[in-house]
């Protein structure tokens, strides 16, 4: 496995004075793959991204490129193409110029350099804007040049830091599909910085969840948010409601308003602990699905349009929120009966 | 209404010495008097044919030149240590750089002087030019600094991500982008070194001294209007560099003086 890595990071850590911004990173990326670093602000997402690309240099650890040390590096002899948050595209410089930039500096022909800037312009759908400047165009259309710039000169990792952070929100989605898409196309091994929870999971790959400089969880969308490894990124990852309750035995939990709930975990409870569980909305089951059924009353309905948040209420008052489709009409005040099914639950520490 | 009747005066107080100068250029008499009785151009010949004032002015092209190509990269270096790197005592570097504006011209020139004597560099040009770049080098550092300040450093990252050695990302992106500073620069350097008199005045000798100097000593010993057209040839010469550089540059863009919107 670890052979096969373009990208490793080993125990890798940064401070900046008392802050401890990354604290023993472990990351190995592979041929091909997308990988997201999600996490909140200030988590070491971007500090981890520019150790990669050699822009700040780690304390102790050790940075692998296809199983180089290249830990003291400098960026420019990396090969690797970055694109900013800002876009940075150079402002005293065409299109085409910016997008050549990569190709000058391993001085390439004239001709065969125009021929790349052309192919790289029309795989980001832009190639006519090679005589633009770059404060002309649109903030979509900048962030497609930065792509064709860094991808022009195929490097062999391609690091994105929230590169769809300053869209607006249709763009945005609009252009993380076609970042997918044109990731496949080269197929090119890809980092990706985001904060955006439905960014890493409908993008990447693996996801590396992060929090204070650490990676929490190392996994596939799916798992993150379907097998949490931690409270944090059960939490972090998706809504989810939290059930307080104490253990009666090994497979049963005794909740704050007397229901006794069935539960299938991981691991066996032990009887008498405190516990508490979470579970995702589209989880609860609207109707009576045999084992744990709760009568609940809707306290406040959310309407999304296709879908509906609803906020429900379980005597004992514990608050948990379901989805329904948007054709189906509750009221606050409306009396139901959920199911929670045993293996629905996750256990936060 | 009033706000202009007050601006108008302002102007008018602050143009007017230039203005009686200029008038008294075009005196025919050989006094330095006001308001002229007539009008020649005399008195410009003589400026310009009076030997001491060409090897003046051919003293003050030298020293001009050789100090802004001197300021000019010694500043640009200055500006881009304070304001990139984590300067140890930086307020204190800013100061010690900037100190000429506030060190009185006597006490610079006078320290200057006994170093000169010292060093045996009395009667050399390099100490003119040395004073002239140590005046110049505050005016020269903020001017870059400004353009410094509003680069993104994220520029010269992607220039290095795209393989670009730190030599390649400075001709490439850094000065590009510090152009309209180093511009700036470049004119306030001319200005101030053209115009300086004080220091010059100390380390200068009749054989290396510049313009301004030249026109002091004669303004000592005549009292003719040669003077008054000397000085309105000068004013006459800053004003065209600067309206050319802000037709061309842009200055107002540089100071961001434009009104806010
Ligand atoms: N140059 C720096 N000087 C001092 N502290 C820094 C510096 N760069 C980062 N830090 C700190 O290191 C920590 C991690 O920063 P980093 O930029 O990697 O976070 P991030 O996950 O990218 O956050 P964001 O989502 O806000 O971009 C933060 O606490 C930040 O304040
Ligand atoms: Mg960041």
């Amino acid at each position: 496995m670890t052979g096969k890595a373009v990208v490793a990071l080993e125990a890798v850590s940064k401070a900046y004075g008392a802050t401890r911004a990354l604290d023993g990173i472990d990351l190995a990326v592979h041929e091909g793959e997308l990988l997201s670093l999600l996490g909140p602000s200030g988590c070491g997402k971007t500090s981890t991204l520019n150790i990669v690309a050699g822009f700040i240099e780690p304390d102790a650890g050790r940075v692998l490129l296809d199983g180089q040390d290249v830990t003291r590096q400098p960026a420019w002899r990396r090969g690797l193409g970055v694109v900013f948050q800002s876009y940075a595209l150079f402002p005293h410089m065409s299109v085409a110029d910016n997008v050549a930039f990569g190709l000058r500096e391993r001085r390439m022909g004239r001709r065969e350099a125009e021929a790349r800037v052309a192919e790289a312009l029309a795989l980001v759908r832009l190639p006519a804007a090679g005589a633009m400047r770059p404060s002309h165009l649109s903030g979509g259309m900048q962030q497609r040049v930065a792509l064709a710039r860094a991808l022009v000169i195929r490097p062999r990792v391609l690091l994105l830091d929230e590169p769809l952070a300053a869209l607006d929100r249709k763009l945005r989605e609009e252009m993380r599909a076609e970042l997918r898409e044109i990731q496949r196309a080269v197929g090119i091994t890809t980092i990706f910085v985001t904060h955006d929870q439905h960014e890493a999971l409908g993008l990447s790959d693996r996801v590396a969840v992060m929090n204070a400089g650490r990676i929490e969880q190392l996994g596939t969308p799916r798992e993150v948010y379907q097998r949490p490894a931690t409270g944090f990124v059960a939490d972090f990852i998706g809504a989810s409601s939290a059930l307080e309750g104490r253990a009666v035995d090994a497979g049963t939990v005794e909740l704050a308003g007397g229901q006794r709930i069935a539960v299938r975990l991981p691991r066996p409870l032990e009887p008498g602990t405190r516990v508490r569980l979470l579970i995702r909305p589209e989880r609860v089951e609207p109707g009576d699905g045999g084992a744990n059924a709760l009568p609940a009353r809707v306290a406040s309905v959310m309407f999304l349009g296709d879908h509906a948040e609803v906020r429900l209420e379980l005597p004992g008052g514990a608050r948990v929120l379901a989805v329904v489709r948007g054709t189906v009409v509750v009221e606050p005040g409306d009396r139901l009966t959920v199911t929670l099914p045993p293996d629905a639950f996750l256990e936060a520490p | 209404m009033i706000g202009r009747l007050v601006v108008l005066a302002l102007v008018l107080f602050m143009t007017l010495p230039t203005l009686v100068v200029v008038v008294a250029s075009f005196n025919p008499t050989a006094i330095l008097s006001f308001p002229p009785q007539g009008l020649s151009l005399r008195w410009y010949e003589n400026a310009l044919t009076y030997p001491q004032f060409r090897r003046a002015a051919l003293n003050s092209l030298i020293v001009t030149a050789a100090s802004a190509a001197l300021a000019l990269p010694i500043g640009t270096a200055a500006a881009l240590a304070l304001v990139r790197y984590p300067v140890r005592l930086r307020g204190l570097w800013n100061t010690a750089l900037l100190s000429p504006l506030v060190v009185p011209g006597v006490a610079a020139g006078l320290g200057l002087l006994i170093l000169a004597a010292r060093l045996g560099l009395l009667a050399n040009r390099v100490v003119l030019i040395v004073a002239h770049v140590v005046l110049v080098l505050p005016f020269v550092i903020r001017s870059v600094m400004v353009s410094v300040a509003n680069l993104d450093p994220m520029l010269e990252r992607a220039a290095a991500s795209l393989g670009a050695r730190p030599w390649r990302v400075f001709r490439r992106v850094t000065l590009p982008l510090l152009r309209p500073g180093l511009f700036a620069a470049l004119l306030f350097a001319v200005i101030v070194s053209a115009n300086e008199f004080v220091v010059s005045l100390f380390v200068s000798t009749r054989v290396t001294e510049i313009l301004p100097v030249a026109m002091f000593t004669y303004v000592v010993n005549y009292t003719d209007p040669t003077m008054a057209a000397l000085s309105t040839l000068f004013v006459a010469a800053t004003f065209a560099a600067v309206f050319l550089a802000d037709r061309l540059l842009h200055l107002s863009r540089v100071f961001q003086i434009e009104g806010h919107r």
